[in-house]
Parts: C-alpha cells; structure tokens; sequence
C-alpha cells in the first residue's frame, strides 16, 4: 500500500470514527461509512491540508470512495 | 386550560453532573465558582468563574463520551453537549419513551441558550482571518446555531412534536419552561423537553462581560467568596455555565403512565422593562409585574409562597431593586416567605439559569429544605427582615415556590410551582 493510500486511510478512519479494517479502497464513505454531505465536504479539506493542495468542488463531488480519494491525490501529487 | 407536571429533571452545572449530586452539593453549602484555567486571564480583571467539572477524575465530572461519540463532538459546541447531558439525564429520570410515531409527535423539545456557541464563533473568526473561508469548517454554522440544542435533542431521542428555542438572555431558561407548559397546557403536545443550557464561560465571553463592567472582580484570590448576592461586599455577578433540563408533562398523560410527579407548573408571567439594555428599571417594576402575573396565573396568594428563588446575581444595584419588587408585592416581611440566590454557590448561568433555578425550587419542594444565599456575612442595608438564608440550608415548610429570572434588554420570567397532592 502507498504511503498516500496510508495517509488517506488514516484521515478517513479519524474522521469518520470507522475501524480501520471497514476502510477498504472500494468503499463509499456515504452508502459504507457512515458519513453526510457535511462529512465529505469536512473530509476534502483534511485532505487538502494533509496533502498541501486544493481539490475544487467540481472534482470533490466525484471523490465517493476511499480509491478516488486515493487516486485524485496522486494524480495531483504525481 | 390542560395541567402541567414535571416527571422529569436534569442538570450539569459548576457543581457538576446529576440532580441528586447538585442538590446533595447545594444543601451542604458548597461552590461551584473556581479559578480559571482553561484559558488565558491575565489582561482580564475577572479571573473566576463557575465552571463545569470534566473527567472521570472528579466525582460529578461531565464526561461528553458518554453522550456524544467523539467524531461528533466537534460538530457542536459546549452549550449543545451539556443540553444534551442534562436532557438525557431528565428524560431517563421521566421513564418517558414514545413507544409509536403518534407518541413521538406530541412530544417536543423547547431549549434555549442566552448567548449559543460563542467560543465556536470566535474560533471560527480566527480561523477565517487567517487561513481565509476554505478552511471553514461545514459544521460551523450548525455548532453555534442556538435552536440546536434542540434540534440534536429530538434527533438523539426522536421526539417530532414542536421543537423550539428560546433567546431570552438570562431569563431563556424560565421563558422556556413557561413557554413549553404552555404549548402542552394549549394542547398542541403531551410531552415536552424544557430548558436552557449555556457555555459562554471563553475568552470572548467573560472579556465582553468585563467590558460591561458586569463581573466581580475584587474576589480573584478567593473565588469561592466572590459572589455574594445581598452582601455588602458583593461586586458584581460571576459567569457560570451549564444546562438545566426538565420533562414537562400533561397532568393525566402522566397519571395514566404512573410517572412520578415533582410538583405541578402553576404561574408564569413576564414583563419588559422598556428601559435600559442592560440596567434593571429602578424602581423594579418589571420584576414587580412579572412575579404578580405568575401568582395571578397560579392562583396563589403571596402568603401560599414559601420559598422564592432569587434572580440575585451579586450585582451592588440589581439585588436590591429586585427585593424591592418582592417587597412591593409581598410585604415587607416577604409574607413568611424564605428568599435566597443559589447564583452564590454556580454563578449565574445566564441562559440556563432560570431552568437550573426552576429545578432547585422544585427540589426545594420535594425535600421541604431551602437552599442558602452563601457568603451573605454581612447583608446590605435595606435587606432587614427579609429570611435571605444567609450560609446554611434551612428545613422548613415548602408548598409553593416562586422563581424569577430577568434578563438584558428589561425582559423578566417568573415560574410558580406548587406540591403535587
């Protein structure tokens, strides 16, 4: 696993209060997670800080699950 | 017009968490006022306040995981938390559980706050000035709204009835008992959650309130002598915070249930001074107006009343004008009536100090014990012949008590409660 997936996990796991082990890649942080409109939208801005960049809303809206999370920070990152 | 009981109490006060603890706590002649430490005071005159124990460390200490999971926890702010706290604590003691969506639907809550989320507001300033808006969090606005406390209230318990607030400044919490009794009195709910709760005790909070030059500040080396209500001494009010929670119920709605009734809601009346923002009118006529109304509504006359719970914030004008209004309306000797301020052993809990107060007096009733004014040593001219309780509890008859609230903006609340026979 990538130290950015690591990271990720670990944010959502935080924010969330989920167990780690329900942080799967494939899973939805509203339908698996447990979270609302407001925890994506607080879930971003964690991202954003931990990863020192800015996700617009129009790609935050896409980030559903924990890979897009994953992927739209390396695609950034990379 | 349908009667009011309350089946229900709750508190989380400086004293701490539990009615039974407060009370226990209150009887025996103990403050709640304290030093503070959990924020800079150094460029405040007021170092002191009444201040909720937290931790499991402490007997009492309010521990927010046993209410609110921790993920949750920072969605909300103080005064929320302890609404909830206190909420949960009274609606178990009520045994009340709407068992299908009928029952749920007259059952409502009514829980104001004088100020709402004033440290989330100044931490949200902050954090706008200097990270700008994106770093604003979601839950900003929803952590500070003051109708939240109820609104987290009925969404933790269910409840579809009327869910309501009152902003009333430090009269929110009596406003909101009298208010939700009415609701049930008028038939449009059977149940209500009724209370105030407030958690402005930040840097904000107690700064604007020195600005107000409102605060003691000739205590700050011994805060447990600081307020004083009726004391020669006394040189303004402390801060305090906490949530006072009561189950407010219609008469036969609890009868038929067979909960276990504290005592019955008789009078309410309220005034405005149309006066000063912040000064009471000299001559006490609002509070005068306020207390006649709710004996008025009681049906009680001034020598059925024998215990009235002061509004008495340790203020050198308030005090005094409010006995006045007593006076006027009782006669001198208060008509046989004990009088005492229990803001001597909390501070005044601003917004849930008239719910907090409304529960001692209930107290007062079930255990046929008056609590005292403490640190009243040296009482100020004018309180001759007044029983202001002065540093111990005092065992006497209690068949009705009367509870006042006035809050900035010249606006007055008055409770009656009566035994239940």
């Amino acid at each position: 696993m990538s130290d950015i997936a690591e990271r990720v996990k670990k944010i959502v796991v935080e924010h969330l209060g989920v167990e780690e082990a329900k942080v799967t890649e494939t899973a939805s942080f509203i339908d698996d997670l447990g979270a609302d409109s407001l925890d994506t939208v607080e879930l971003v801005m964690a991202f954003e800080e931990e990863f020192g960049i800015e996700i617009p809303d129009d790609a935050a809206e896409k980030i559903l699950t924990v890979k897009d999370a994953i992927d739209f920070i390396q695609s950034k990152s990379a | 017009m349908r009667r009011v009981v309350v089946t229900g109490l709750g508190l989380v006060t400086p004293l701490g968490v539990g009615v039974q603890h407060n009370w226990d706590r209150l009887i025996a002649g103990t403050s709640g006022i304290s030093a503070i430490s959990r924020f800079d005071v150094s460029d405040i005159p007021c170092k002191v306040a009444g201040q909720v124990p937290r931790g499991t460390e402490v007997e009492g200490g309010f521990i927010p995981d046993a209410y609110v999971s921790p993920k949750d926890q920072k969605k909300i702010d103080d005064f929320i938390l302890y609404a909830i706290g206190a909420a949960d604590e009274a609606i178990k003691d009520s045994g009340w559980k709407p068992a299908d969506d009928e029952q749920a639907e007259r059952t409502g809550v009514m829980i104001g706050s004088g100020i709402g989320g004033l440290p989330a507001i100044y931490d949200g300033s902050v954090l706008l000035a200097e990270k700008g808006p994106r770093r604003l969090s979601p839950f900003f606005i929803p952590s500070a709204l003051i109708n939240l406390a109820s609104g987290h209230v009925s969404i933790i318990h269910g409840y579809k009835g009327p869910n309501h607030s009152v902003v009333t400044a430090c009269s929110t919490g009596a406003h909101a008992l009298g208010d939700a009794a009415r609701l049930i009195a008028l038939d449009d709910a059977d149940v209500m959650v009724a209370g105030g709760t407030e958690a402005a005790v930040s840097r904000l909070g107690l700064a604007g309130f020195a600005a107000a030059r409102a605060l003691s500040t000739g205590y700050n080396d011994t805060p447990e002598k600081a307020s004083r209500p009726y004391d020669k001494g006394r040189d303004g009010f402390v801060m305090g915070e906490g949530a006072g929670v009561v189950v407010l119920e219609e008469l036969e709605h609890a009868k038929k249930r067979g909960a276990k009734i504290y005592a019955e809601i008789v009078g309410y009346g309220m005034s405005g001074d149309a006066y000063h923002i912040t000064a009471p009118a000299e001559d006490g006529n609002g509070g005068f107006r306020s207390m006649r109304m709710a004996l008025k509504r009681a049906g009680l006359n001034t020598d059925e009343i024998d215990y009235i719970n002061a509004h008495g914030t340790s203020t050198p004008v308030g005090d005094l004008i409010e006995l006045g209004a007593v006076r006027r309306l009782f006669g001198d000797d208060l008509s046989g009536a004990s009088m005492s301020s229990t803001k001597s052993a909390i501070g005044h809990l601003l917004g849930a100090a008239g719910s907090v107060e409304a529960i001692y007096s209930i107290l007062s009733i079930r255990d046929q014990v008056v609590p005292p004014t403490l640190n009243l040593e040296d009482p100020s001219e004018g309180t001759e012949g007044a029983d202001l309780v002065p540093l111990k509890a005092k065992e006497r008859k209690v068949r009705a008590a009367l509870s006042n609230s006035f809050g900035f903006g010249g606006t007055n609340a008055s409770l009656v409660f009566k035994q239940f026979a």
